[in-house]
């Protein structure tokens, strides 16, 4: 065992490298056609994603989705039924997870107990062959520690760390390994809200200054969205969609993306008629609905119709130009920024407005029981597929 | 009742057993070994240091004791360990109880039935005889030392394999595949974590062995044959046989601080081997 030097000097964080201009086109990681089954169940069913050398990739998705089978794959803890997962270019399927260029941060981080902070940082270090000098593990760990800003916590015991110290351990150990992928799974699930968003921005700094490519599993949409570069949508096992936030946002492949990206309302149908790219969807009591379709859709297909809470808006009297149905006032609730109004439309059912701060102000607050014209441009209607 | 009046309460029924079933009689003994033997055997009241003078002349016992206890402790945590490990770290969870049943399986019946059955085993007509079919001659197993640290490992091996089992199976396997993500080989990953971690059960293992071992009578009278014998046969013959009570006292008195000095000697080096651990309580 080593011990640290006594307090630390302020150390650059020279040895971390970043991405480069060397980011070629060739990702750093791939998953080609990899299905993982455990007995009879289907954890991961031909996952195909390339990832991109320094990128904050996001696997988002409900519990049991194969998000973290995903991770657990590149990390080498599974192997893959068939398929391939690729590092650098190379198959590593059986490459066993000591072998790999890839460090992980456990969802309840799985320090050491038996061991100081400093030892924790530095045990990745100290299994290399031939094994670094202990200057320069010293270096190395005072540098991850400054970085996750827990210098002066060398000597510390893990049990002597708060939960989020503990996670900003679990994060040093890992990155002063330089890896080529690091792997969060729910790194956040154990911390309270507040300190969640702090970690949160720190995180996408600490990934913006080292440019080491970071592959999350959250199922926290909020997360995805706020921290990650691209997201990866998955369900039951597969992959549903891939791209960055707002792609996922504005063009939702189907219903199930455009609720789990954000929030939305959602009116089923079936196509009556199309023209172009704008699908016509006629919804019930005769009443149809005009959008965009993102992916093809054929007349009678059922689909449903997203229109984000944020693209509709209240007016007492319709200008006319304008899609709008007559709506009541069900509930309000007041957000600062925004308001958010649950309405009501006679056949239609409830839905929900969110209305920004300055419209209220120049059209003023409305109240329960208000009949009021629920508007939107038609632009802002999509029409997906209902799976 | 008073913070105090309820601690006695608590104590009191402990404290009087610890003081009627050992204080007393320890106090006897330590007072009988400073006496004499009386002339048909007893005890003589006298102060004299003559007893412990003549401690010499049981030497063979003692040497016996200090390299048969220590040795059979570590032979039992040699053979342990591996199969603690096993139970807890590899074994299939639907076998795990089974498994562990037939670890206790043998302490249902009497340690001198088991033990009689290895005089069978071990005598002319077992394991030496099975040696000479293959032509291996004239081993002599019962009555040696060897045979005595057989029957030592296999009376007291569940002791050892219960606390390292339930050490090990408390062990948070997530530090395993932590330690295999940061590049440690699965043997490395077992010195560096499993190891330091399953101390504590290490520790109360060979505590609890090497403690019963030094008090240990049964086992050495049986396949030692009274050529190999500890300690405690010593006594049995000078309280029973030779009725020395004097000589006896003196000869446990000894006994007695030789395993007070080892236990702490044990306790300081396992301490400072867990030095400032709060995570696992070593002792």
């Amino acid at each position: 065992m080593y011990r640290t030097g006594k307090r630390s000097q302020i150390m650059s964080e020279a040895g971390y490298t970043p991405p480069s201009a060397t980011a070629t086109a060739s990702p750093i990681a791939e998953l080609r056609g990899v299905t993982k089954r455990f007995g009879e169940v289907l954890a991961a069913d031909d996952l195909n994603l390339s990832i991109r050398a320094g990128e904050f990739l996001s696997f988002l998705g409900p519990s049991g989705c194969g998000k973290t089978t995903a991770l657990r794959m590149l990390a080498g803890f599974e192997t893959p039924t068939s398929g391939e997962v690729r590092l650098d270019g190379a198959v590593v399927n059986t490459l066993e997870p000591y072998r790999r260029p890839v460090n992980m941060v456990f969802q309840h981080y799985a320090l050491f107990p038996h061991l100081t902070v400093a030892q924790n940082i530095g045990y990745g270090l100290r299994q290399r062959r031939p094994k670094p000098p202990r200057a320069e593990i010293d270096r190395k760990v005072r540098s991850a520690l400054e970085i996750v800003r827990l210098d002066g916590f060398e000597g510390r015991r893990i049990w002597e760390m708060s939960g989020g110290q503990q996670q900003r351990v679990a994060l040093a150990r890992a990155i002063v390994n330089e890896p080529k992928l690091l792997l969060l799974d729910e790194p956040m699930a154990a911390l309270d809200r507040k300190l969640r968003k702090e970690m949160q921005i720190e995180l996408q700094n600490i990934q913006r200054r080292l440019g080491i490519t970071f592959i999350l599993v959250t199922h926290d949409q909020e997360e995805a969205l706020s921290m990650s570069d691209r997201i990866c949508i998955m369900r039951d096992g597969r992959i549903v969609q891939t791209g960055a936030p707002r792609e996922l946002y504005d063009q939702p492949r189907n219903r199930y993306v455009a609720g789990f990206v954000g929030t939305s309302n959602f009116f089923d149908g079936a196509v009556t008629g199309l023209d172009g790219g704008t699908a016509r969807v006629a919804i019930r009591d005769g009443i149809v609905l005009a959008g965009r379709a993102l992916a093809p859709v054929a007349a009678g297909q059922a689909v449903s119709v997203s229109i984000r809470p944020e693209q509709i808006r209240l007016v007492r009297a319709a200008t006319g130009g304008e899609t709008g149905w007559p709506v009541s006032i069900l509930n309000r609730i007041f957000l600062g920024e925004h308001t958010e109004y649950l309405v009501k439309h006679e056949s239609l059912g409830e839905f929900m407005v969110l209305t920004p701060r300055q419209a209220e102000l120049s059209d003023g607050p409305f109240n329960a029981g208000e009949q009021l014209t629920a508007v939107w441009d038609a632009g802002s209607a999509l029409v997906l597929d209902k799976d | 009742m008073t913070e105090r009046g309820r601690n006695i309460f608590l104590l009191a029924p402990a404290g009087a057993w610890f003081l009627v079933m050992l204080v007393i009689p320890l106090a006897v003994v330590l007072i009988f070994s400073f006496g004499e033997r009386g002339p048909a055997g007893g005890y003589v009241p006298a102060f004299t240091l003559e007893q412990y003078a003549n401690l010499p002349a049981r030497w063979a016992a003692f040497k016996n004791t200090l390299i048969l206890a220590p040795a059979g402790t570590l032979a039992s945590l040699l053979i342990a360990y591996p199969l603690a490990y096993y139970l807890a770290v590899r074994a299939d969870a639907r076998w795990k109880t089974v498994l562990l049943v037939l670890v206790i399986v043998p302490f249902w019946t009497s340690i001198l039935i088991r033990s009689y059955a290895w005089i069978f085993l071990l005598g002319g007509r077992g394991i030496p005889a099975l040696l000479a079919m293959i032509g291996i001659e004239d081993v002599r197993l019962i009555n040696t030392p060897f045979a005595v640290l057989i029957g030592i490992v296999y009376g007291y091996l569940p002791l050892m394999v219960f606390p390292i089992f339930v050490n090990l199976d408390r062990l948070d396997k997530r530090l395993l595949e932590a330690s295999s993500d940061l590049g440690a080989s699965p043997w490395r990953t077992f010195l560096q974590v499993t190891l330091p971690m399953s101390l504590p059960g290490i520790a109360t293992g060979c505590l609890l062995v090497f403690i019963l071992l030094m008090g240990e009578f049964l086992i050495p009278a049986i396949l030692g044959g009274g050529k190999v014998f500890f300690v405690g046969n010593a006594l049995v013959d000078l309280f029973l046989q030779s009725r020395n009570w004097a000589f006896g006292s003196a000869v446990a008195a000894t006994l007695v601080v030789l395993m007070l000095g080892s236990v702490t000697a044990y306790m300081r080096l396992i301490r400072r081997l867990g030095a400032q651990r709060e995570d696992v309580a070593l002792m």
